[in-house]
């Protein structure tokens, strides 16, 4: 009960800043421009979903340790209430996340209603875009909060590794594994390379979203191995699994660091 | 009661509480003063559950109460920098703790009238000044008439009017059996207000027991001479 107390707390001090609104106003924008210019298929979910997996983790990233900074104040003042400090956590947490989450969702989905493209033949691949990007905004915003966290006093510190991860993850991430290809492509490296992708949350949402729309051939010979691999009921099993693993990992660090942490 | 037992609190390599044992009675009020940076914020904190100790026991009646939180419903606490949300206005402050708090019967309006922030109801926390933020947080911890009052340094910033109100406050709590426990660097606050002294230096005490045997001890009449030969004992 005390969680939604401060829930709604949360949630009206969102509103009242409203830049959550100018967040689903990107998604709606870039969703609407995109059915517009690439016709209501595949080709424009495959684009939406690109967007997605820039957007997300840098947005989700960012602001989970910006969030955190900013209510300071707040938390400081609720840990000398009786509350347990789990509460306060996913109060918190809760009270970023599950805005974040719906402001893409509502983003993506209206212009995919007024189109028409909801109720087409395209549904579940809607469905798993929708639920790839809820489960990043989950995942980008506790990396956020586990950073946010750990340089509690050095704001400058978390917010830069919150920009260079993404960096990483997003971008550079790609290059080494390219580069790891390029470099020993001589040997077999095909198990090594799934594992490398399932370290990344970014690429392992990514390759989802390539066997959905089958373009793995894109990818080559990797891709083949991909294909070989996820596109068995073992293989998508796993990636989701993996999924569940990246969202479990930053949460436990978080609400660990936060039971112990002194203010 | 409150028990500290053997507490300790490391920051890194640097030590600020050193295995403190200090107990502090019902029903009477306990003045801490100590030099800065002694540790006498950290202490608080601690029985708060804010701060982590690296080692020993916080008992509250008898109650081992590390790492629990439901004790802090006894507890009314008025931090030394009063930070609140910014954007909330007073009012709404005071009903999302009573909220959070889930308590019925609230103190709250006599107290408004009390300390004279009637005209700042209204307002957002981030236009309040220093000394209006401090009297909403003396608002907040006592509102829900616990039974143990933690104040640091609460006059710190208040005019000399607010300061002699909220001293008369202290004193009615006090009169109503309640413990209060509060830092201070005037002395003659803690002269007018507290029964014991606990003295602090560098995380360690050096002096608790009731105020009149210490002014004996040190053939000192006031308070101020006192603590400040403790403090150049210490100096040497």
């Amino acid at each position: 009960m005390k969680v939604l107390t401060i829930l709604n707390y949360q949630w009206k001090d969102l509103v009242r800043g409203k830049w959550i609104f100018g967040y689903a106003l990107i998604y709606l924008l870039i969703t609407d421009a995109l059915i517009r210019f690439g016709g209501a298929g595949p080709k424009a979910l495959l684009s939406i979903s690109n967007v997605m997996l820039l957007l997300i983790p840098l947005v989700g990233m960012i602001y989970g340790a910006l969030y955190l900074y900013q209510s300071r104040e707040f938390t400081e003042l609720l840990l000398a209430q009786p509350l347990n400090r789990k509460t306060l956590f996913w109060g918190l947490y809760g009270g970023l996340s599950i805005p974040l989450s719906a402001a893409f969702i509502l983003g993506t989905i209206l212009p995919m209603l007024y189109n028409g493209m909801l109720f087409g033949e395209h549904i579940m691949s809607i469905l798993l875009l929708l639920s790839l990007g809820l489960i990043l905004t989950l995942l980008f915003t506790g990396i956020g909060f586990w950073l946010g966290l750990a340089f509690f006093e050095d704001r400058i510190k978390g917010l830069g590794f919150a920009l260079v991860g993404w960096l990483f993850l997003a971008v550079l991430y790609d290059g080494l594994v390219l580069l790891t290809i390029f470099v020993l492509g001589d040997y077999p490296i095909e198990k090594p390379m799934l594992a490398l992708t399932m370290l990344n949350p970014i690429d392992l949402a990514r390759i989802i979203v390539l066997l959905e729309f089958d373009i793995s051939a894109l990818m080559g010979y990797t891709g083949a191995v991909f294909n070989r691999f996820f596109g068995s009921f073992y293989g998508m099993v796993t990636a989701i699994v993996s999924m569940f693993i990246w969202l479990a990992l930053p949460l436990t660090g978080a609400t660990r660091r936060f039971r112990k942490m002194d203010f | 009661m409150i028990e500290l037992r053997g507490l300790k609190k490391n920051f890194g390599r640097l030590t600020v509480l050193d295995d403190l044992d200090l107990e502090i009675p019902s029903g009477q009020a306990t003045g801490i003063v100590g030099p800065n940076g002694s540790g006498k914020t950290t202490m608080i904190k601690s029985i708060l559950g804010l701060v982590k100790p690296t080692k020993g026991e916080v008992l509250i009646n008898g109650e081992l109460v590390n790492d629990q939180w439901e004790y802090r419903d006894k507890i009314g606490y008025m931090p030394q920098v009063a930070r609140y949300p910014e954007n909330m206005t007073v009012d709404e402050l005071f009903r999302f703790i009573k909220n959070i708090r889930g308590d019925k019967t609230s103190s709250e309006e006599e107290l408004i009238k009390h300390f004279g922030i009637e005209p700042e109801l209204k307002k957002r926390m981030r236009t309040l000044s220093g000394g209006n933020r401090q009297k909403v947080g003396a608002v907040l911890s006592m509102m829900f008439s616990p039974d143990i009052l933690i104040f640091d340094e609460p006059t710190a910033g208040l005019d000399p009017r607010s300061s002699v109100q909220f001293k008369k406050k202290v004193r009615e709590l006090k009169d109503q059996g309640k413990t209060i426990l509060l830092t201070t660097h005037i002395m003659s606050e803690i002269e007018e207000l507290a029964d014991h002294l606990v003295f602090i230096v560098e995380g360690k005490i050096k002096y608790h027991g009731p105020m009149d045997e210490l002014l004996n001890e040190h053939k000192e009449q006031r308070l101020e001479g006192a603590v400040a030969k403790m403090m150049e004992e210490e100096a040497v």
